[in-house]
This record gives C-alpha cells, sequence and structure tokens, in this order.
C-alpha cells in the first residue's frame, strides 16, 4: 500500500476539487523537475485528444464501408490495416476488429475491467462506458442497457456482447440507415454516432439529420 | 487483484447509466494533465500497462468507487511513481521535488507525441502451436489468483466455444506483476447468456470474452 491512502480518503464525497487540482500540479511540478516528463509534451497529448482523435475518424470508416463492399470485406479481415489505409492523423493500433451488425445480430462492446476501448477510431471513452452501471450491467441485462439508450431491438434480433478483455479493440459497424442511396461518403458519416459505434446505439436516420441541419 | 473492485460485471445496484449529451473530451483541465503523465510516464516503459491497471485494481475499494475515472488514474499513478522509486513519499507529501530524479531509458518528447496516441502492439512470437482451434469447446478454469487476472469472474468455470484465434500475445498475469512477457495464445471465447446467467437468461444473447490460453481447458 502505497502513501496515499490514508490521503485518498479525503477524496470519497468528491468535494475536494481544489484539493485534487493541487495535488495534480504537485505532481505535474515534481514529475518535471526531476526530469521524467517535458510540459510541453502533456500540452501537445491534451491538444491531440481534444482535437485530432474522436469519433470522427470511426464515422469516416463507416461510411466507407457503407459504400465500398470491397473495403467493408477487408474491414471485417482486418480492421487495423484497412482503417490505417485511410491515413488518420493517428494510425490505428493493433488488432482492432470491426464488427457488423445485421438484421440478425447487433453487437456491443463493453471493458467489464477496466475502460478498454477504441480509442483512436473513437476518441476517449464518455464518462458512462467507464462508469459501473455500464460495466456491471451491459454482460448480465443487455436490453435494459439498451434501452436505457432509447435502442429497442426486435426479440428475435441475437444480441452479442463483446467484453474487452485484452489487447483486442472493437468497432461496431452499424447497419446502414433506409433511405440513404445515393448519398455521398461525407454526408453518411454524418450519420455515424459515436454510441453506433460502441453498439449502445443506432445510426441517425435521415429524418433526423435533416432536421437537426433546419436548428 | 483478481477478485477485487474493478470486476464489475453482473453486479446489480449502480443504477441506470446516465448519458451526457455532447460530452467534452474532459471535464477539468486537470483530467487532461492526469492522462497526459500517465501516457508519458508510460513511455519510460518502467512499467506495463497491466501493471498500471493492477495499480487501479487495488486501490481501496471505497476509494475505487467514489473516485471519477481521472481520479482513480491521478492515484494510481501517484502510487506507482512511489512505487517504482521514482519520486519519495516525502515529495508527494510536500508537493514538490526534494532530490534530483533518477535516469530514465526514455523520457517522452512533444516530438515523439504522436507514437504515443496509437496503441502498442503486445503480439509476441509463439512458442508453442495454438493449444485449440476455432469452433473448440472449451471451459474456463475456475481461478481465483490474488495478483492480476483479466479472466472475470463471471466468465470462470463456464462451458464456451472459441469463435477466433486473435494471435499470442503478452500474458496479463505474468506482466502485470514484473514477471516478464509470458506469451499466451489469445482466443476470442463466446458464452451463452444461459451459461453464465442461469436457465431464466434471454436464450438470444451471447457475451464472449478475450481469454488466454491459460485461462482455457478443453471440454
Amino acid at each position: 500500500m502505497a502513501a496515499d491512502d490514508h490521503r485518498s480518503h479525503d477524496h470519497e464525497h468528491g468535494s475536494e476539487l481544489s484539493d485534487l487540482q493541487l495535488r495534480v500540479r504537485a505532481l505535474e511540478t515534481i514529475l518535471t523537475e526531476k526530469g521524467y516528463v517535458d510540459p510541453a509534451a502533456l500540452d501537445r497529448i491534451v491538444e491531440a485528444c481534444e482535437t485530432q482523435i474522436g469519433p470522427h475518424n470511426g464515422a469516416r470508416i463507416v461510411a466507407r464501408a457503407w459504400v465500398d463492399p470491397d473495403f467493408k470485406r477487408r474491414l471485417l479481415a482486418d480492421a487495423t490495416e484497412t482503417a490505417n489505409a485511410l491515413g488518420f492523423v493517428s494510425p490505428v493500433g493493433s488488432h482492432l476488429i470491426a464488427l457488423e451488425n445485421t438484421p440478425q445480430t447487433h453487437h456491443m462492446v463493453v471493458c467489464t475491467l477496466c475502460s478498454c476501448y477504441p480509442w483512436e477510431v473513437l476518441g476517449l471513452p464518455p464518462v458512462w462506458y467507464k462508469s459501473a452501471p455500464y460495466r456491471s450491467r451491459a454482460v448480465i441485462d443487455p436490453r435494459g442497457v439498451l434501452a436505457e439508450f432509447g435502442v429497442s431491438l426486435p426479440p428475435e434480433t441475437e444480441i452479442r456482447i463483446w467484453d474487452s478483455t485484452a489487447e483486442t479493440r472493437f468497432l461496431v459497424v452499424p447497419m446502414r440507415p433506409e433511405g440513404t442511396d445515393g448519398w455521398s461518403e461525407e454526408r453518411l458519416a454524418g450519420l455515424v454516432t459515436r454510441d453506433s459505434m460502441v453498439g449502445t446505439g443506432l445510426p441517425e436516420q435521415p429524418e433526423e439529420a435533416a432536421a437537426e441541419a433546419k436548428q | 487483484m483478481s477478485n477485487t473492485i474493478h470486476d464489475m460485471g453482473g453486479m446489480h445496484g449502480f443504477g441506470p447509466v446516465e448519458v451526457e449529451p455532447s460530452e467534452p473530451p474532459f471535464h477539468e483541465p486537470w483530467e487532461g494533465r492526469v492522462l497526459a503523465m500517465q501516457r508519458a510516464m508510460g513511455y519510460t516503459r518502467l512499467w506495463t500497462i497491466d501493471g498500471g491497471r493492477a495499480s487501479l485494481e487495488t486501490l481501496p475499494p471505497l476509494t475505487y468507487l467514489a473516485a471519477s475515472y481521472y481520479q482513480r488514474w491521478f492515484l494510481g499513478l501517484e502510487r506507482r511513481v512511489v512505487a517504482h522509486g521514482l519520486v519519495g513519499a516525502d515529495e508527494i507529501e510536500a508537493g514538490k521535488s526534494l532530490r534530483p530524479g533518477r535516469g530514465l531509458n526514455r523520457k517522452l518528447t512533444a516530438a515523439d507525441v504522436p507514437n504515443v496516441l496509437t496503441r502498442g502492439n503486445y503480439e509476441r512470437p509463439a512458442r508453442a502451436p495454438a493449444r485449440f482451434k476455432e469452433g473448440d469447446r472449451v471451459r474456463t478454469r475456475n481461478i481465483h489468483p490474488t495478483t492480476h487476472t483479466r479472466l472475470p469472474r463471471y466468465a470462470r468455470g463456464k462451458l464456451g466455444t472459441v469463435e477466433a484465434i486473435r494471435g499470442c500475445h503478452v500474458y496479463p498475469d505474468t506482466a502485470a506483476i514484473g514477471a516478464g512477457d509470458d506469451p499466451q495464445w489469445l482466443y476470442t471465447v463466446v458464452f451463452s447468456a444461459r451459461e453464465l446467467w442461469g436457465e431464466a437468461a434471454d436464450p438470444k444473447i451471447a457475451v464472449s470474452i478475450e481469454a488466454f490460453e491459460p485461462y482455457l481447458t478443453a471440454a
């Protein structure tokens, strides 16, 4: 047990934020003064998380899969190599696995043990993905969890939960919405939500996207 | 550790999933600094990704549950730099450096940042052929190690089917405790919800884990 144990109790009620901010700042100062970290490198990591990585990368992959059957076939065979061929700012790490949703099978991804997430293609995981409610119930009550996301699947649709217990990562390829024939890849990408690529949501329907555009 | 609070699959009582619309990458600037320090210190290769996970899992349960995600990361990082002798407990207490640092093999520079934005590759050369093949019926072992493992409690002692072989990978159970990569074959093993949760479970639901070969026996 490390020296922090008696101090960590201060944070059980989450009310000591300013104290925590001070501790984080102090640790960065210590690590910098000791020559272990370069603050400029830290700045660049934060910047990349805020601007470069995000679900727009995954949406591009899905939209391409919707319009290009050969790309989809290659994506399902080797998602890392196929996604990297698109040339993102941050290359996709090894062992990315694409899971195709069909009328028969709906895929949904969780990490019950921590928060493993394909962040090069989806960005940093949202709070709910890392939360106890999602991690505990996704494997035992997926229909209940989906209902909380407003998703109701036909009872005959099989639901497959993928627990990310190793360094493999999963990207759900949702079903292309009806009424999008002839749409450009870019326009299709606008329908692909983050949650639809985790399996807790469905892509936006064309009419939803149109309503949003009017607002 | 094995049966610690992080292993949440199948638990009840945490309430509904709460989704925040238009969630920002970080809610507070300190969260970004914690993530960045975590990545930068990971780059030194002084510990493994599994060693990092283990330091979060062994936080006191009440601390683990009450802390936000980035609070947990911060507490884990603080205890890790102390445990590895990089920072003294007195320096954490003082909030400043009291001695020069020790030499590191690698230090992350701004120019190297793009390299840490890509996940590492944990596949390693195999020392033996894979014991199982696609379609094999397997039973997970009923193990309760007191050190780190990636076999969740809900999937121990269960009958499943090998769906895919994912290559030979660093074995978290040894890597986390500094006992080396000990590469093991990794499989996607799928279980019916009924096998995991009993006869009342929905027959249309299946759950898979990524299982290392030592977790599995032939069935």
